[in-house]
């Protein structure tokens, strides 16, 4: 083994130079987030920055919902869990059958359809959320799950459809044909020939639209309002409403919340940085 | 009828065949979901947005409003200071991890984090750090000289500063991403040659580097752009629009409007974005349905 010169000393240094900042600004927020988590109340108000006495307790308490803010942990969290799975769901069904079309049947006006949906994808949600309000409130779905579920559908279909038709363009017109000349009907092709070589493609959208409802706020908290309706997200901007509120136990709920979302990122990560973000840019 | 100079080109029309118009018609069945939650969850809403926001009455308040006008401003700030620092930022870090490093690679693992949890708890986190009587910033700052640290987001500058900055942190590790996939792809053997014609790091970015990537950076920027006019979270959740409702950005005006039952008002606003929106929007759709 070999000394290293002092050339590669120096590219090493210049590259922790680098390194070392970019490490703490990621971490110092969740950092601080965990900290709180595992503080008992009087450390996490000191300013230190490791707690004299870790412990669980916050968590106790959230689990067993000791605390006026958290007396809807659970129905929250299911709340969130239920939207977030629908979205998915619904995502998936409408976007594939969507993409399917475009792409494979090439129904007349698709080109019109994907660029409409297009359209609506770059247009910032946020725009969008005071005249889906008011729609929701003319349809008469506010307060009810329907309406951040069809919401969200809305939001995440357009760039499923894109990432599936781009994906879809790509399976050779061949196999339809091969399929079509061994007397397969439509649905038989969309189901034995279609859905099976767009698994990773699914995957990656699936994903993406559940995350995508799970971590929404604007939306939620503006359809959504009584405690035992809403989700996790605006259970926790609602602990903003007190000037004494608990924030060791808003970070330990906010903890919890972020784990599954971070958990399938790490899970899907090949899915995700194959299918998503090759797809997100194309130059 | 098209009349053409070589004259016999006649093309046989394909005889409509039960199997063209079966496809035709499970082309249509597949795509209708699709297009009714379209028309029930755009175009309605869209209408009845413009609709609401039709009297010109509206457009007189919103510019009598000095809100407003802050809030236009603090958008442009945001985006144009914000986006690009943030972009090149990008650049700069998407070489950084494409170096060839057993910790960089791990590194990257952890700086894909905020991306991959929720703004929510950690903006709170942020906010929370920052406040001035119990927040660890400020607790830092008593230990070390004594005194008492700034009221930092009650100062609209400092306060707007720190949500671009909390936007940074959160958007950063995805443009990373994709801007270190645009250089990865960049074919080794052009560094190679001008390693060996003893090119410079800067002539190597300059004349290779650049060139290839130019095109995905500026789409990056615009698209960058376009969704940071829809960041909610970001000032929202870290000043509420305070102090004195100076940090808002036309996100968080439109529901201000909305709280204040000023609903029109807020539609208002959204649609004075539109000049500046569309164009980027439909520069962007042109690219992308090529």
């Amino acid at each position: 083994m070999k000394l290293p010169t002092l050339r590669e000393v120096g590219t090493e240094a210049r590259l922790l130079l680098i390194g070392i900042p970019i490490f703490l600004w990621t971490m110092i927020p969740i950092y601080h987030m965990f900290l709180f988590a595992i503080s008992p109340k009087e450390d996490a108000f000191s300013g230190k920055l490791w707690p004299d006495h870790p412990t669980l307790h916050n968590f106790e308490i959230v689990f067993k919902q000791q605390h006026y803010f958290l007396r809807d942990f659970y129905v929250q969290f299911w709340n969130s869990l239920v939207i977030a799975a629908a979205v998915g769901v619904l995502t998936l069904v409408i976007a594939t059958a969507a993409a399917f079309s475009i792409s494979r049947l090439r129904v007349p006006g698709g080109r019109i359809v994907m660029n409409l949906a297009l359209f609506t994808y770059f247009i910032p949600a946020a725009f969008l959320a005071v005249p889906m309000y008011r729609t929701m409130g003319n349809y008469g779905l506010l307060n009810n799950h329907w309406s951040l579920i069809l919401a969200m559908v809305t939001i995440a279909s357009p760039y499923a459809i894109w990432v599936l038709k781009q994906a879809s363009d790509k399976l050779p017109v061949e196999l339809d044909e091969a399929a079509v000349m061994d007397g397969a009907t439509t649905l038989q092709i969309f189901r034995l020939v279609y859905l099976p070589l767009m698994m990773p493609s699914l995957v990656a959208i699936g994903t993406y639209a559940v995350l995508l409802a799970w971590n929404e706020y604007l939306y939620a908290f503006l359809l959504l309002s009584n405690d035992r309706e809403i989700t996790l997200p605006v259970a926790l901007g609602n602990f903003l409403a007190a000037d004494d509120s608990p924030w060791e136990l808003l970070m330990t709920t906010g903890f919890i919340y972020a784990l599954p979302p971070a958990a399938i990122y790490y899970a899907f990560r090949r899915y995700m940085v194959g299918g998503l973000t090759a797809g997100a840019v194309k130059s | 009828m098209a009349i053409t100079l070589s004259g016999d080109q006649s093309i046989p029309t394909p005889p409509l065949s039960s199997r063209l118009t079966t496809t035709q018609i499970w082309g249509i069945a597949l795509i209708a979901p699709y297009l009714l939650v379209f028309l029930a969850f755009v175009v309605y809403p869209v209408c009845y947005g413009l609709w609401l926001a039709r009297a010109p009455s509206n457009y007189v308040a919103l510019y009598n409003d000095p809100i407003f006008a802050r809030a236009a401003v603090n958008t442009l700030i945001f985006l144009v200071i914000g986006i690009n620092i943030k972009m090149l930022i990008a650049l700069f870090l998407s070489g950084f991890f494409a170096q060839q490093r057993t910790w960089i690679k791990w590194l990257s693992v952890v700086f894909i984090l905020p991306w991959a949890v929720p703004s929510i708890p950690t903006i709170l986190s942020v906010r929370f750090m920052f406040n001035p009587e119990w927040g660890v910033v400020n607790h830092l700052i008593f230990n070390f000289t004594g005194d008492d640290g700034p009221n930092w987001l009650n100062d609209p500058t400092v306060a707007l500063t720190m949500a671009i900055g909390v936007h940074i942190w959160k958007s950063l590790p995805f443009w990373t991403l994709i801007l270190m996939t645009g250089r990865l792809a960049i074919a080794q053997d052009l560094f190679e040659a001008a390693e060996v014609d003893g090119a410079s790091w800067w002539q190597k970015f300059r004349f290779i580097t650049w060139p290839s990537m130019q095109t995905l950076y500026i789409t990056c920027t615009l698209l960058s752009m376009i969704w940071t006019l829809g960041d909610f979270n970001s000032v929202y959740l870290l000043t509420g629009g305070g102090p004195a409702d100076l940090t808002h950005v036309l996100s968080t005006l439109g529901i201000r409007y909305l709280r204040l039952d000023q609903l029109s008002l807020s539609m208002a606003s959204i649609v004075c974005a539109m000049p500046f929106v569309l164009p980027l929007v439909y520069y962007m759709m042109k690219r992308l349905s090529r």
